[in-house]
């Protein structure tokens, strides 16, 4: 009785620069990998929906200022600028049913 | 004078077939036993005992009070489970669908209480549409009451939960406080906040079996410990793993008759020499033990540790290994949190621990620093630290760096550690080391990679062995593969009388 398995569910992991036959579970390989964060973007983090849109395209504005508003989860959530800078595209309006990740706008 | 008897088997009648045929039916064509066939086929014949069967909801509003609630919607009780006493109850899904009355709860915290004293191990199956919302606020007391116990209980007797239906909201927190949860395939459902809920509040569309089905639960949450395609096949896995657990932690598990490992596992051909190459651990795990019979623990869940039951010399151990065959055995958050947790069991009841070590080290990622393996991977070094119980350790194969250490090495208390001459105990591997050894002589070389090779070599050569550690005394002996059981069986032996106090504190505070 083998407890070797030959067949093709294995698969490599490098692990401190050596490469490792072995099975990935489904977790691993169904993980998201990392991208990093684009400072121009601004991105929802709940689902919701748009109430307000406080700002418009080519507008500067400061850090703290009201971008637009976002009800999620019964609360009406002011989403503020990250930081300085002139808005470049808007990408919701009012009314919209927004996910996870969409994009708000865009800094110049 | 009416017949007290007569009038006595039809009270007793009237009650114990609980809520409406119709409602039984629907049961059934679910896959499900009714809530007393469930207590019928788990417990031994004839050995239930009933408590409060004449239990009456005490609702007033909304019309509850002309509603007859058998048993208030759940069955408690005493009886055994071969011969091992044990209080239970069970939800009764057919009498205003299983849902928590104050008087329900008190029924099974009354049950509770009893297996606290008399330290007999307590087994919940829960079938319930939650909270009984007629009752309001008493209700959410009767879920309460229950929690406070399962603490209390912790680690005084060994808690079992049982999802044979509906567990949502807050009664899904006493399943997370027990000990060992089992699952159903399409019968278990768990969450916290339903498909409705989450569509409504956040849009986002699944089905209540991809939310908190078992699949998920054994998968992917590792909130279920055992997962089982019907409720007999539950049922035998609950007998299965009372075979190997003790009534309390005053008492011993119950010793077995002394059997061989089956031939079929050939201890010398497992492994294989090079360390790059998968195998499966369980079988390293069945040539030890007695009669090959391990009873695996969260088996579907963080596979790339294996925790679980088997005997030694007939006694009960507890058994902590990598898995070479899935992630080539990292250790990660899940893998972390899975050995943690089946450690403290161990420890609580008296069951002594065997660790079987064959590691790269930790899962580099970032899913896994952003989920905090940091604080996860500490709940390992922490379990195997505090637990006072036997320890012995067995290195297979790699044991590099902080896997090395976290893997109930010497240093964190472990009584015995041997390991098996393919052994290679180093702080990294190989090829890591070497490039950061040797860095500016393959730099400065005119073929670098070859100078890489050779260096490789030289270290493989001169560090991937179990002498250096055994040199240092970091281990105790290295012993061939075919000599360890006989090892593991006089390792076991000799502990027998371990003691080890430590000093006085109310409890310590684990990373969690």
């Amino acid at each position: 009785m083998s407890a070797v398995p030959t067949d093709e569910t294995l698969r490599e992991l490098v692990i401190g620069e050596v490469s490792y036959a072995t099975r990935y579970t489904k977790k691993f390989e169904t993980r998201s990998l990392y991208v990093s964060p684009d400072p121009r973007l601004v991105r929802c983090v709940i689902p919701g929906v748009i109430l307000e849109v406080s700002v418009r395209k080519g507008m500067r504005v400061k850090e703290g200022d009201p971008l637009l508003v976002l009800e999620a989860m019964k609360m009406q959530n002011q989403v503020v600028s990250p930081h300085e800078g002139t808005i470049h595209a808007l990408c919701v309006s009012a009314g919209d049913a927004v996910t996870k990740g969409q994009v708000f706008l865009e800094f110049e | 004078m009416p017949n007290k008897h007569i009038d006595f088997f039809r009270r007793k009648e009237r009650l114990v077939n609980g809520g409406a045929s119709r409602a039984s039916e629907k049961q059934m064509a679910l896959g499900k036993l009714t809530a007393r066939d469930r207590i019928t086929a788990l417990l031994d014949v004839d050995s239930f005992y009933e408590f409060d069967l004449f239990v009456e909801h005490r609702c007033r509003d909304f019309d509850m009070d002309k509603k007859v609630l058998p048993g208030d919607g759940v069955i408690t009780g005493t009886g055994s489970i071969m011969g091992y006493p044990v209080c239970i109850y069970a939800q009764d899904f057919t009498v205003a669908g299983g849902s928590l009355g104050l008087m329900h709860a008190r029924k099974i915290t009354k049950i509770m209480d009893h297996a606290i004293k008399m330290g007999m191990p307590i087994i919940g199956i829960n079938d319930s549409g939650g909270a009984r919302i007629q009752e309001g606020v008493d209700s959410l007391a009767g879920y309460g009451e229950i929690f406070y116990r399962n603490t209390l209980a912790s680690g005084i007797v060994p808690q079992i939960s049982v999802i044979l239906g509906p567990c949502a909201g807050g009664a899904v927190y006493s399943p997370a406080l027990t000990d060992f949860v089992f699952v159903v395939d399409n019968i278990s459902k768990m969450f916290i906040t339903g498909p409705e809920v989450i569509k409504t509040v956040l849009g986002e569309e699944i089905s209540m079996e991809d939310l908190g089905g078992a699949r998920v639960h054994s998968e992917i949450s590792g909130n279920a410990h055992f997962y089982a395609r019907n409720e007999l096949e539950c049922f035998h896995q609950i007998k299965q793993l009372f075979t190997f657990i003790p009534w309390n932690n005053k008492k011993k598990a119950e010793r077995y008759p002394v059997k061989p490992p089956k031939a079929k596992f050939d201890i010398e051909r497992i492994v294989p020499m090079d360390s790059r190459k998968p195998y499966d651990v369980r079988h390293v795990i069945c040539a030890l033990c007695d009669n090959s019979e391990f009873l695996d623990v969260h088996a579907n869940w963080a596979a790339n540790i294996v925790v679980g039951f088997a005997r030694i010399d007939g006694e009960t151990v507890g058994i902590v290994a990598n898995q070479p065959m899935v992630l080539a055995g990292v250790l990660d958050v899940d893998s972390s949190d899975k050995a943690a947790r089946f450690i403290r069991f161990c420890d609580a009841f008296g069951i002594p621990l065997i660790t079987f070590v064959d590691l790269p080290g930790y899962l580099p990622g970032v899913d896994q620093e952003h989920a905090g393996v940091i604080r996860h991977g500490a709940k390992l070094l922490y379990a195997f630290s505090e637990a006072t119980v036997p320890k012995i350790t067995v290195i297979l194969r790699k044991a590099y760096g902080g896997g090395y250490i976290a893997m109930c090495s010497r240093h964190l208390g472990a009584d015995f550690v041997v390991a098996w001459p393919t052994a290679e105990i180093a702080v990294m591997g190989p090829e890591g080391a070497a490039n950061i050894i040797f860095r500016n002589e393959i730099a400065a070389a005119p073929d670098p990679a070859e100078m890489r090779r050779r260096k490789v070599s030289e270290y493989t050569e001169k560090f991937a062995n179990p002498y250096v550690a055994a040199a240092s005394g970091h281990i105790d002996a290295v012993i061939s593969p075919a000599a360890t059981r006989d090892f593991l069986i006089h390792a076991i032996q000799i502990s027998a009388n371990k003691s080890e106090s430590r000093p006085y504190k109310k409890h310590g505070v684990p990373p969690s």
